[in-house]
């Protein structure tokens, strides 16, 4: 409620500012400008009512998750494992798995994307292909997830022969944050002035130096950023990891790359989906949600931290 | 006044893909000697000094036609060692570019790509280019701090020592005092008339009484074409063709 109050008084102060400035400059007879001002109005309401909207979705999401889950959310939720058919016990399992996965799927990608950037931005600048590839990439990023995880089954678990496993799962969500990675790093790259890179090569340096002490180092704030979202959303995603990597239940920890794993995404899904306590195992699912949304708000605090951060620097 | 050819363009042509930047450009750069290009904006000065350590390679479509040398190498010869003609001529750029390091490792870092790897070598090579840029004393006391909290003429002043220390043989100036106050120009100005007894110099500049001062030749180029070339008092005091005059009695440009 505070909140609202609050947007409110930006907002008319926002306005008032507009009026004040449209006064004192344009003389314009009363009425038209009573009519104009009439309309300023009612435009800034309406603007005001999409932000209104915008806030409640959002804070309606927040609340229903915080208000089913909160209740079940406590260490011991964290570190058990589920018990008596999933009704009962913690989320231990999925967690680790989640853990697994996402840091599979970044050792997968970040190698590779910041590459691929790297030849992108600092040895074919400005050239057709270069176009070609962005306009790949980008599609690649609208590719919706399930897709990757049908691509996933394919290759990995199929034609690889990885079966359903961390393995393949780290690949399949790999694949699916390395638009993101590349296009983050590129641009990153992209921002590190050129000047600097001239002063490297009047000394005499060669491109791979000037890329590996000069442009990568002072890219990396940017490149971490972009990490670091990817992971946020590696962590999120279910259906890549539908039929590559998830499973509704496993009976130990996982002992290689090639064994199955619960995740927190999945384990949600499998909660509200299966078995046959659907009450209890909806608060859990809940529960599991929060923890989740907790943790993909934290990784991305992360990332505007260090921006900021970076940002703090160079000013 | 035979002086010794140190840098020789021959019939130099350049384009930006179709348009012609520069047109038959011929001019000596002898040694020990401060080499001035003035001219007006876009006339071609900084495209022909970045051609002199071949900084405009990384420019996309463009060609270089004639030949340009180093000591009788033809410097962009498929065969020639780009790196290596980098490192003997080195480049000062108009906007000081320190690197986001400290002032330490602003220098460090060219002796380090150039194979340089003993420790105490290196701090006595930094201290010694320091001082040779007229650095030492005012950064002494904080080799550590970050390079980009130093003033725009220190940085400037960095960047000088940061060529210095890779010992390159011709240094290339590129409006170096373009982004300076007036008291920070002079002391480059003072800088430059000291460097000379070692090196050879090419400084572009936009203030023709910088180039009166420190040069020894000046080049005046137009619409990418050298329209006179000559001892600095010369081009000065009696030049021959009426288009250098109008342009150093400030009629245009």
């Amino acid at each position: 409620m505070r909140r609202k109050i609050c947007v409110t008084g930006v907002f008319r102060k926002l306005f008032e500012r507009t009026f004040a400035r449209s006064a004192g400059n344009v003389s314009v007879s009363a009425g038209s400008y009573r009519n104009k001002q009439a309309a300023q109005k009612a435009g800034f309401f309406l603007l005001f009512c999409c932000i209104l909207a915008t806030l409640l979705f959002l804070g309606s999401i927040v609340y229903f998750i915080f208000a089913g889950g909160s209740k079940v959310v406590t260490w011991g939720f964290l570190t058990q494992w589920p018990r008596n058919a999933m009704t009962e016990g913690g989320i231990f399992p999925a967690l680790l798995g989640t853990f697994y996965l996402t840091l599979g799927a970044v050792t997968v990608a970040l190698p590779l994307g910041l590459a691929c950037a790297v030849y992108l931005c600092e040895y074919t600048p400005g050239s057709l292909a270069l176009n070609a590839i962005r306009i790949g990439i980008n599609n690649l990023a609208g590719v919706p997830s399930v897709v990757f995880g049908l691509f996933g089954l394919a290759v990995f678990v199929k034609f690889f022969g990885f079966g359903v496993s961390v393995l393949s799962g780290s690949l399949t969500l790999g694949i699916l944050i390395l638009p993101g990675i590349i296009s983050a790093s590129q641009e990153a790259l992209m921002a590190v002035p050129n000047s600097l890179r001239e002063a490297s090569f009047a000394l005499g340096a060669t491109r791979w130096q000037t890329i590996k002490k000069i442009v990568v180092p002072q890219a990396l704030p940017g490149i971490l950023t972009g990490v670091i979202l990817s992971i946020g959303r590696a962590a999120g995603e279910t259906a890549p990891i539908l039929f590559t990597a998830a499973a509704f239940y496993t009976r130990r920890y996982p002992q290689s790359p090639f064994s199955e794993v619960m995740a927190l995404p999945y384990h949600i899904y499998a909660l509200m989906t299966e078995g046959t306590h659907p009450r209890q195992q909806t608060v859990i699912a809940y529960g599991s949600a929060l923890v989740l949304l907790i943790l993909v708000l934290l990784i991305s605090g992360t990332a505007v931290f260090i921006r900021q951060r970076h940002r703090s620097y160079n000013g | 006044m035979d002086k010794e050819i140190r840098m020789r363009a021959e019939g130099v042509n350049f384009f930006y893909g179709s348009r012609p930047a520069l047109k038959d450009v011929n001019l000596e750069i002898y040694r020990n000697q401060v080499t001035a290009i003035i001219g007006p904006s876009g006339c071609g000065k900084s495209t022909f000094i970045r051609l002199l350590n071949r900084m405009n390679d990384m420019v996309p479509k463009s060609r270089l036609e004639g030949r340009i040398f180093l000591d009788g190498d033809d410097i962009h010869d498929p065969e020639t060692d780009v790196v290596d003609i980098r490192r003997r001529v080195g480049m000062v750029f108009q906007k000081p570019n320190p690197f986001p390091k400290s002032i330490f490792e602003n220098i460090k870092y060219g002796l380090e790509i150039n194979g340089m790897r003993d420790k105490s070598v290196i701090e006595d090579k930094v201290v010694d280019s320091l001082k040779k840029a007229a650095l030492w004393e005012e950064v002494k006391g904080r080799l550590y701090d970050s390079a980009l909290r130093l003033s725009g003429g220190q940085q400037q002043r960095l960047c000088i020592a940061r060529c210095l220390a890779v010992e390159p043989e011709v240094i290339l100036f590129d409006e170096p005092c373009a982004s300076l106050d007036p008291i920070s120009t002079a002391r480059i100005e003072e800088l430059l008339m000291e460097l000379k007894q070692e090196y050879t110099i090419v400084i572009v500049t936009h203030n023709m009484q910088q180039a009166a001062r420190v040069s020894g030749n000046t080049a005046f180029f137009l619409l990418g074409e050298i329209v006179e070339f000559g001892k600095t008092q010369d081009i000065f005091t009696k030049p021959r063709d009426s288009r250098t005059e109008a342009y150093i009695t400030g009629r245009f440009g």
